[in-house]
């Protein structure tokens, strides 16, 4: 890639990850404040992977989300102001109030869902990209899940049909070590995930996942690989969490000494320190992202909660 | 009218369906090859495709799972499972996902999928493949269930299931697949049934009974014999549960002043208490007897048949249950 190139793309990367981290600040600060209801699962921390992998998506692609799953809406320029208000519950929100943090869907980004079941959309994901290869569009479906949801059952059955079947889908493992308090390794044998990828007879790779450029390159491949009617990729993305499970958790079975050797990896400050922003466009960048996220904020504090009528519709379609 | 099995009008549905609609398609296990373990998809295969007619590997949560997805990107997808009990593996996909999509995303999305699947007993399958897991299915918002008791109600209903925008929950009845029912349109020529409107079986004056899926024919055969005696039934097959055609029961109980509702479910916590709850406020003063049930009784499905036919209700049984309730104290 040529340095303008890159310098292009450091700034589109940039913009997502500092508008990611906002927003999940902000959530944070809104729970703080007893206006969130329920909890939310921030991002923070893992913002490299949903910005370099939704950077290599095209609008027509579609994304299967997690309960983790506000930095790929973000990453794929979902309204901030419709997220924040669903995440307060208001009516204005992407499905008025109903979903909230855990399952907030916006289908005109192809966020086929947010997911509240851990390893609940990878089946929907490989469904997804079924549909694609019967519609005959060219559509890739990216499948985002956790290290734990690599333990659950449709892991295993989603992995195996879309390999057996060659379907336009790429699996990303945001392995951040953790299920809520569960060190991978005291639970698995083979920590290392992408090893599964040879069992299904499809590419496995593991990268580092605080590296928005080496996220956007592999998964890059393996979404163009699909395209071209390859079949899938697992693509393992070692990050990790900043705060704990969710807003609620403290985080205290972690290592101090691991989450301080993490924070000095943090994905924004890498690439900060690239050398490919100045530091007049980092703060253009940033200025501009934080009146995007006050303005989201203060249009979703201010919004009203839906009529309580509204609970009763939505329960089928027309 | 025509003669033909249920499962060959299951098949000309999906047949017809197909033919209409290129984003409709077939997925299960042994469904290709072999044309479905009851031979519902028999020549599907041959005449849409592999990906149209698709044998899956034995992965019940995976292709409900498959479904919901392809759903939500635009496909009506069809999703057999070998048998009713199955769906407990895929239980997540069909009411954590399924059932909750369109509501959660506040309409954005629709889920437009059929789950088929044979329930019941009478086979000597015992307790994981006998059965009749509708009420569970029922006491989940934001699905339909739909158990189709003849050929021509299960070709109509299935069309109909298939064209919904919500996900169908299908329960086709296992010891009926084999059976002619001569009340199939002609190829090409029925009506999709709508759902939440129950059918007239027949007419009578001294009972209503209110059944589903084969309870529906077993009290058919019921209701015949007992005429003789002088005993006049109205029979009311429900259809589907969600959505429940309440009015129709409420109509005719006003007419007759008794009801017996007669399910394969299990007796408890089962839809016939639900049914009655339901309509009671508006047949309390109609009443000229309590509301009665039968079901299968509250134990597993045992193996031998001479365990297992004893707990299901049957032509005998119901008939004795009518005349009881018809006439207290046992006087002809």
């Amino acid at each position: 890639m040529r340095l303008d190139e890159n310098r292009d793309l450091a700034g589109k990367f940039y913009t997502v990850m500092y508008r990611t981290r906002r927003f999940e600040e902000e959530v944070f600060e809104f729970y703080k404040r007893g206006l969130m209801p329920g909890l939310a699962h921030l991002y923070l921390g893992q913002e490299a992977v949903a910005a370099g992998a939704c950077g290599a998506l095209k609008d027509s692609d579609y994304i299967a989300s997690t309960h983790r799953g506000h930095g790929h809406l973000v990453a794929s320029g979902a309204d901030l102001k419709r997220m924040m208000a669903e995440i307060l519950g208001k009516g204005t929100g992407y499905s008025k109030g109903k979903g909230g943090s855990m399952h907030i869907m916006a289908l005109d980004k192809g966020i086929l869902g947010a997911n509240g079941i851990v390893g609940g959309g990878i089946p929907i994901a490989v469904g997804a990209a079924y549909a694609s290869r019967l519609l005959q569009n060219e559509s890739v479906t990216l499948s985002f899940f956790g290290d734990s949801a690599a333990n659950e059952g449709v892991f295993h059955e989603s992995l195996n049909m879309a390999a057996a079947w060659d379907l336009p889908v790429v699996f990303v493992i945001e392995n951040n070590l953790y299920g809520i308090s569960v060190d991978i390794r005291k639970v698995t044998k083979e920590p290392r995930l992408s090893k599964r990828a040879e069992g299904y007879g499809i590419p496995g790779s593991t990268i580092d996942g605080n590296d928005v450029f080496a996220v956007y390159k592999e998964v890059g491949l393996a979404v163009a690989r699909a395209r071209e009617g390859k079949g899938p990729s697992l693509v393992e993305c070692l990050t990790y969490r900043h705060q704990g499970h969710h807003v609620g958790d403290p985080g205290v079975y972690r290592p101090e000494s691991e989450v301080a050797e993490w924070k000095a990896r943090d994905p924004l400050d890498r690439l900060e320190k690239a050398g490919l922003l100045t530091a007049l466009k980092i703060k253009t960048i940033r200025d501009s992202v934080d009146e995007e996220i006050a303005a989201a904020c203060s249009f979703a504090e201010k919004s009203a909660y839906a009529d309580a009528a509204e609970a009763y519709t939505d329960v089928f379609a027309d | 009218m025509r003669e033909i099995m249920y499962r060959e009008a299951i098949q000309e549905a999906l047949d017809e369906e197909m033919a209409r609609d290129g984003t409709i398609f077939v997925i299960g296990e042994d469904v290709g090859v072999i044309g479905g373990n009851f031979k519902c998809t028999v020549g599907l295969l041959e005449k849409y495709g592999d990906l149209r007619c698709k044998d899956s590997p034995i992965s019940e949560a995976g292709i409900v799972g498959l479904g919901v997805g392809a759903a939500i990107a635009g496909c009506r997808p069809v999703v057999e499972l070998m048998f009713a009990d199955f769906l407990t593996v895929a239980m997540d996909q069909i009411c954590n996902q399924a059932a909750k999509i369109s509501y959660m995303s506040g309409g954005q999305a629709c889920v437009p999928l059929v789950v088929r699947m044979p329930l019941g007993g009478g086979r000597s399958s015992a307790a994981q493949h006998s059965q009749s897991p509708h009420a569970w299915m029922a006491h989940c918002p934001g699905l339909k269930v739909v158990l189709p008791a003849t050929a021509g109600e299960a070709k109509g209903l299935l069309k109909t299931a298939i064209r919904d925008n919500n996900p169908v929950i299908f329960f086709e009845h296992k010891m009926l697949y084999t059976v002619k029912f001569n009340d199939v349109p002609d190829k090409d020529e029925g009506a999709p049934i709508p759902f939440g409107k129950a059918r007239m079986v027949r007419e009578g004056g001294d009972i209503t009974v209110a059944a589903l899926s084969m309870m529906v024919n077993k009290a058919e055969k019921a209701a015949a014999s007992l005429e003789a005696e002088g005993i006049s039934v109205e029979l009311i097959d429900l259809r589907t549960i969600v959505p429940l055609d309440t009015n129709s029961i409420i109509h005719s109980v006003k007419k007759t002043g008794r009801l017996l509702i007669v399910d394969e479910g299990h007796t408890g916590f089962g839809i016939s208490g639900e049914i009655a709850l339901r309509i009671m406020p508006e047949v309390f003063y109609d009443l000229d007897a309590p509301i009665e049930r039968l079901g299968t009784a509250d134990v597993p499905m045992p193996f031998s048949p001479a365990l297992e036919f004893p707990l299901i209700p049957d032509e005998k049984s119901i008939a004795a249950k009518i005349r009881e309730m018809v006439r207290p104290g046992g006087t002809a």
